[in-house]
């Protein structure tokens, strides 16, 4: 188990959950993330030998339903929640780069 | 006719509605008027909806349909509970202005009950934390100490029933976060089975621990408004499909003979010896009552809040993906690129503990540290289901403190993930298996409440509300009033 945490691997975390950090707070969260991962640490502990998983609690898998379209009405009120918006469609930056 | 929830429940509102003595819309008004007379002191509501909720009250007066024991009456709801037309934020600036387009299946049960919406409480951002400071808006207060946190995430919606704004309140329970905040304000909260109550609506945090429960002062109106808000749904296919429950039925019948398990480890994990004699005191009078007390190990205990930790940022830091600026909320004004949007939008609209559940999420579901951490984590939640499997094969319930400690100045955790985390450690347990919990007051000390936990057999609230109202009875806890009360 890692003993510890790099700021490296802080950082590539960060980027993988898109979270931008100043060297500052990289810094800051490399240090909490040691200790709250410390507390996990304890884990290794345990005897697991054998122990099946648990990832949820309930029998449940699947309820099924009749694979029925349904039209929610909503096109207009999602729209309007959109940060920007432009002929019925949702309007973000370029994604593509212009070739110069 | 002013009516004073302190000295109301929902029985009483409900037969006063009924008989024509109160109308919903005069009920309405009192809450507005108990909620601009606290609420600048204990900022309990990130925002509340005078103007709708004044509407919903004329509609069911007009209609004069009380048939419904919610019916015509106010409440507070958690601001990650979704309400359609009704900015709801999660307390997070990435949801500022949004406002949902459907309400959760809670909010439809309600609303079809008649209920009457007041406003939004304040929780933890993302109901991420145990003191309600994580909040982008607000600092709510705790009820019986202006000083104090209200405990989390929560906070808002127990404030607001403490403080008698409000009869009762939902929150959400992902791993304490309704126990918690109502042993930090002395009243009733409960944390249903998983699958009892539908998510459908519930911004989540960790799906397969989230759960929706209500905040109240006494034991009856919790089991009241259990019953009207739990059911199969087809929204949540984590919901169970059972019949219709009337959480009060055994309410009133004896305790004696109900075999209860104290487990040894929950008096030991950092706890306040304040708080465990008067837990202890509590358990004692159960006890008079004719209860079969023992003490009992649950041996895991000390792992779960490792395992929680671990198992519920996974699932945060999955779950908050979607908060990336493009389909609705907060979107970085400066960003230029898509790209920019996602990480600048995420960067200014999270907070600072939301971030960190993510980074340890993420991390722990990353390729080198995912057997380490997330499966091991998931393992010894197997053993810690085991652990309260082999106790409830001898034992009705188990009860013990819900928290280590009483409420703390606000400021004094925030610096100290670790402190918090660790606080959580009685609660924890029960999210990763699944079962009912609820939290009761047991008492005071200092003028502070002190939270005793009832934990039962999955789909078993009714033994939990039969213990809680035998216990309640036995003591006046609930007829003390806390000094904000003093303004209306």
């Amino acid at each position: 188990m890692a003993a510890s945490i790099s700021k490296e691997e802080v950082a590539h975390v960060a980027d993988l959950a898109k979270l931008n950090f100043s060297d500052q707070e990289l810094e800051h969260y490399t240090g909490q993330l040691q200790e709250i991962v410390g507390i996990c640490e304890k884990l290794a502990a345990v005897d697991t030998t054998g122990v099946a998983p648990t990832y949820s609690v309930t029998p449940n898998v699947n309820h099924l339903r009749a694979d029925e379209p349904v039209d929610w009405q909503q096109q207009q009120a999602l729209l309007d929640q959109a940060p920007e918006s432009a002929a019925g469609l949702i309007k973000v930056p370029a994604i593509l780069k212009q070739e110069d | 006719m002013t009516y004073h929830f302190f000295e109301q429940d929902l029985t009483s509102l409900h037969q006063a509605l009924q008989a024509g003595d109160v109308t919903a819309e005069a009920l309405t008004k009192g809450a507005f008027e108990n909620i601009k007379a606290s609420d600048p002191d204990l900022e309990a509501f990130v925002r509340t909806h005078e103007e709708s909720a004044l509407a919903q009250a004329r509609a069911v007066d007009e209609k004069g349909d009380f048939s419904h024991f919610l019916a015509g009456i106010p409440m507070a709801m958690k601001d990650n509970i979704a309400t359609a037309g009704l900015e709801t934020t999660a307390a997070s600036r990435i949801l500022q202005g949004f406002k949902p387009v459907y309400d959760a299946t809670v909010t439809k049960r309600l609303k079809d009950a008649g209920a009457v919406i007041t406003g939004k409480a304040n929780m933890d951002e993302f109901a991420m934390g145990g003191s309600s400071e994580t909040s982008y808006y607000k600092q709510t207060k705790n009820a019986w100490d202006l000083t104090k946190v209200p405990g989390g995430s929560s906070g808002g919606s127990a404030a607001a029933v403490a403080a008698g704004q409000v009869p009762y309140a939902l929150g959400s329970d992902t791993g304490g976060s309704i126990r918690q905040p109502a042993a930090f304000n002395g009243i009733v909260g409960m944390k249903p089975t998983y699958g009892r109550v539908s998510r459908f609506g519930l911004f989540a945090m960790a799906s397969s621990m989230d759960q929706i429960g209500p905040l109240t002062r006494t034991v009856k109106d919790n089991a009241l408004v259990l019953s009207a808000i739990a059911g199969f749904d087809e929204h949540d296919a984590t919901s169970v499909d059972l019949p219709a429950t009337d959480f009060t039925a055994k309410m009133g019948q004896s305790i004696a003979g109900l075999r209860i398990a104290v487990p040894k480890e929950y008096f030991q994990e950092g706890i306040d010896p304040v708080v465990a004699s008067q837990v202890r005191a509590a358990i004692a009078q159960l006890k008079d009552l004719g209860a079969q007390v023992d003490e009992v190990s649950l041996p895991h205990t000390h792992y779960g809040v490792a395992a929680y930790y671990v198992l519920m940022a996974a699932e945060a830091s999955s779950n908050l993906q979607r908060y990336d600026g493009i389909r609705y909320g907060y979107r970085a004004p400066e960003a230029k690129t898509l790209e920019e949007v996602y990480r600048e939008t995420r960067s200014t609209g999270f907070g600072p503990e939301v971030k960190r559940r993510i980074m340890l999420g993420t991390y722990s579901l990353s390729a080198g540290a995912y057997d380490a951490f997330f499966k091991k984590a998931a393992q010894v939640r197997t053993l810690i289901i085991q652990d309260f499997d082999q106790v409830f094969e001898k034992y009705d319930l188990i009860v013990g403190p819900t928290t280590p400690t009483q409420p703390y100045g606000i400021g004094e955790e925030i610096g100290d993930p670790k402190a918090m985390y660790l606080g959580d450690a009685l609660t924890i347990p029960v999210n990763l298996a699944g079962l009912p919990a609820m939290s009761i007051n047991a008492g005071f000390n200092a003028g502070l409440p002190i939270g005793l936990q009832l934990i039962g057999k999955a789909f078993d609230e009714a033994t939990l509300y039969q213990v809680a109202a035998a216990f309640e009875q036995e003591n006046d806890f609930t007829k003390a009033l806390p000094d904000i009360a003093a303004k209306y």
